[in-house]
């Protein structure tokens, strides 16, 4: 390994680090949301930046970079996304930010018949280097329409790929990989690990769009954390190192593609498997890794395949039914103890 | 706007390529049975034209599921397109998307398009791109009247409006959204009159007379190169067919109606005009058409001699970088 300057950073940082970083290294880079800087054309009378992004992710860009590439949209997701989309096709690097990923109802048909599609419809005609930023996850009392997870809407459809980090390493490795994709990216925010910090290096670096991580080393059972659910997952693995079960954590980052050799190799080493998804069940991620683990490792496993997901609802308000809905360390460890048979 | 010989030559022979283009691919598909969404915008070749003829390489469309004429007039090869409808891999995008998705980069074709009103921020985001370049590139949107009631052509008016893009959001109002009468769906007279909630021009111009759409857009396209914003186009014109292979125009407008329109001609009463004007003559005409239907059995010869599209090819252009921990897993399909 190179000796690269780390320091302690938070999840968002790294985030507008990766931006910052990426959008030094390539003048092409066009940024484009609501409210990503805030007070937008009144720099005369002194207002600049004033949000610096609904979650500070963007803060500080416009002032480097200026306002013809950190460009604050009206609330016209369907018209700035795909003008995105349509400047990308002209070879202009795009990234767009939709503010909560729960409002892609709006915007769906630019992504879904767009985005995905060009490519292979134009048969290889027109490339498309564009980064949707979205944020996702319940937790923070936003209720049923500014906390859903749902990016299985988007492993569904052939042309995109959709990256999970699951902390401030992750978070600016993917993010910088994404920046330099010449396929559109969608990148998963979970709102709840902004905070979080952990040693990142200074310099750029990128991680493989599409490769999961093993995070915890283990002999009984592999655990699958997406997203904010991979710390579930470690905290979970501690609760059961206590009860003689040596669970593996595998960090997915990556929602499509999906790492299933990575999986595998995993399931083949600890012949369980439990996945932890704080998306709805039902034509999940999850569910979707249990098929195929089904499907091609089944001789490998010494249990049936087990799934920890949020109901099948929206996201509820109260603090006690939002904590309700999110899978947390107790749940995963119970069902791990199901898998044992206890 | 004075128009040089050069171009009124140009100009006649887009109209005419589009027309027998669309003929002859419609007539080619029947006969090989092939099963081949098309949609015919034969009258409505003076808009595409008249706009285009303003436009190089470096300039950008995007079009519509009726988007032939678009293609044609933007320079986009008609042997790729016809080998492309009639399905062979030898066209423009290897079989992989047929007459409502033809594309090509070189051209700045920015590709035809299945859903109403969805590429119509393609092009803005193009137009975003040439500002960005600091070029005096231009973009054109081009929608139907029945793309006008979608939310997603108002925002992004609004978008190039307050950004003041280089695009032109060029309304083909042939009257109908597939069945749909134009009045029913809108309850303006013209379409134009929009521009004003955006702050743009909003001019209204005789789709079928070539030569006032090349004087609007001549306006319009300078406007936006010159850095001042975009216009909306409403170029009233007709689809002398149905909206696609299946339908019978006569079960929602009358002969008489159609009959009105046909007696517009755009072609016709280009060579008219030309003729009487002296400004081109009867066998330079005529040599044009013949030369165009000779291009088009040209065409036709290309595609049947085309490979069909290799069965590997349904794999591949999902992705620049495909993974192959996914895509991998379809490989069955083949051994």
């Amino acid at each position: 390994m190179t000796s690269k300057t780390t320091r302690m950073l938070s999840y968002r940082d790294a985030v507008n680090e990766a931006l910052q970083q990426e959008m030094e290294r390539n003048p092409d880079i066009i940024l484009m949301g609501e409210d990503i800087a805030g007070a937008a054309g009144r720099a005369d009378q002194g207002f600049v930046d004033a949000w610096g992004g609904p979650f500070r992710t963007t803060q500080g860009l416009i002032q480097k970079f200026g306002e013809d590439r950190v460009r604050d949209t009206p609330i016209s997701e369907a018209a700035f996304v795909g003008t995105a989309i349509g400047a990308a096709a002209a070879g202009v690097r795009t990234v767009a930010e939709l503010m909560y990923f729960d409002f892609v109802g709006v915007c769906f048909d630019q992504l879904l018949n767009n985005a995905a599609k060009m490519h292979y419809m134009y048969g290889g005609n027109v490339t498309l280097p564009f980064t949707l930023l979205t944020r996702i996850g319940a937790g923070v009392g936003s209720a049923a329409q500014h906390s859903e997870i749902l990016y299985a809407l988007m492993s569904h459809i052939p042309g995109l790929k959709g990256v999970v980090p699951s902390d401030a390493y992750t978070a600016k490795g993917l993010l910088t990989a994404a920046l330099r994709s010449n396929d559109p990216v969608i990148f998963f925010e979970h709102k709840l690990l902004y905070h979080e910090q952990c040693e990142v290096p200074e310099e750029s670096y990128e991680l493989p769009i599409g490769q999961a991580r093993t995070v915890r080393e283990g002999t009984d059972i592999t655990l699958v954390g997406i997203s904010k659910m991979t710390s579930v997952c470690l905290e979970a693995a501690e609760l059961l190192a206590a009860e003689g079960v040596n669970a593996e954590v595998v960090d997915l980052l990556s929602v499509f593609p999906i790492d299933y050799d990575h999986i595998i190799a995993s399931v083949q080493k600890t012949h369980r498997l439990v996945i932890v998804d704080e998306d709805t069940p039902t034509c999940s991620v999850a569910a979707d890794i249990a098929a195929t683990v089904g499907e091609e490792a089944f001789d490998s496993l010494d249990a049936p395949i087990m799934r920890v997901q949020a109901p099948h609802t929206p996201v509820p308000y109260a603090r006690e039914l939002e904590l309700a809905y999110i899978p947390d360390a107790q749940r995963v460890v119970k069902t791990v103890r199901e898998v044992f048979g206890n | 706007m004075e128009i040089t010989k050069e171009d009124l030559l140009k100009m006649f022979e887009t109209m005419v390529t589009i027309r027998q283009f669309e003929l002859r691919a419609f007539a080619e598909v029947g006969q090989r049975s092939l099963r081949g969404a098309i949609h015919l915008s034969v009258g409505q070749e003076a808009v595409p034209t008249g706009i285009c003829a303003h436009l190089t390489d470096d300039d950008y469309l995007a079009s519509t599921h009726r988007g032939h004429g678009h293609c044609i007039a933007k320079g986009v090869n008609v042997q790729g397109m016809m080998a492309e409808i009639l399905q062979k891999a030898t066209g423009t995008n290897k079989g992989k998307g047929g007459s409502m998705h033809i594309a090509d980069m070189s051209k700045g074709m920015l590709g035809a398009n299945g859903v109403v009103g969805s590429s119509v921020p393609l092009a803005v985001g193009a137009a975003l791109a040439a500002k960005h370049r600091g070029t005096d590139q231009v973009a054109i949107a081009f929608f139907g009247d029945g793309a006008v009631n979608q939310g997603v052509v108002h925002e992004s008016m609004n978008l190039a409006a307050i950004w003041k893009l280089p695009v032109i959001f060029a309304c083909e109002n042939n009257l109908y959204a597939e069945s749909t009468p134009v009045e029913y769906a809108t309850p303006i007279a013209d379409i134009a009159e929009r521009a004003k909630g955006y702050n743009m021009p909003g001019v209204v111009v005789d789709g079928m007379d070539a030569f006032a759409v090349y004087d609007a857009a001549g306006a319009a396209i300078g406007r936006a190169r010159a850095g001042l914003g975009p216009t909306l186009l409403e170029c009233k014109t007709y689809r002398y067919y149905g909206h696609a292979a299946f339908d019978n125009p006569k079960s929602y407008r009358s002969t008489e109606e159609e009959e009105e329109w046909k007696a517009r001609d755009a072609i016709m009463k280009f060579k008219e005009r030309v003729l009487e004007e002296g400004t081109l003559n009867q066998s330079e005409l005529d040599e044009t058409e013949a030369a165009i239907t000779e291009m088009m059995d040209d065409a036709v010869r290309f595609a049947d001699e085309s490979p069909d599209p290799d069965l590997s090819e349904l794999l591949t252009d999902v992705y620049v970088d495909p993974p192959k921990s996914s895509l991998g897993r379809s490989a069955h399909l083949f051994t």
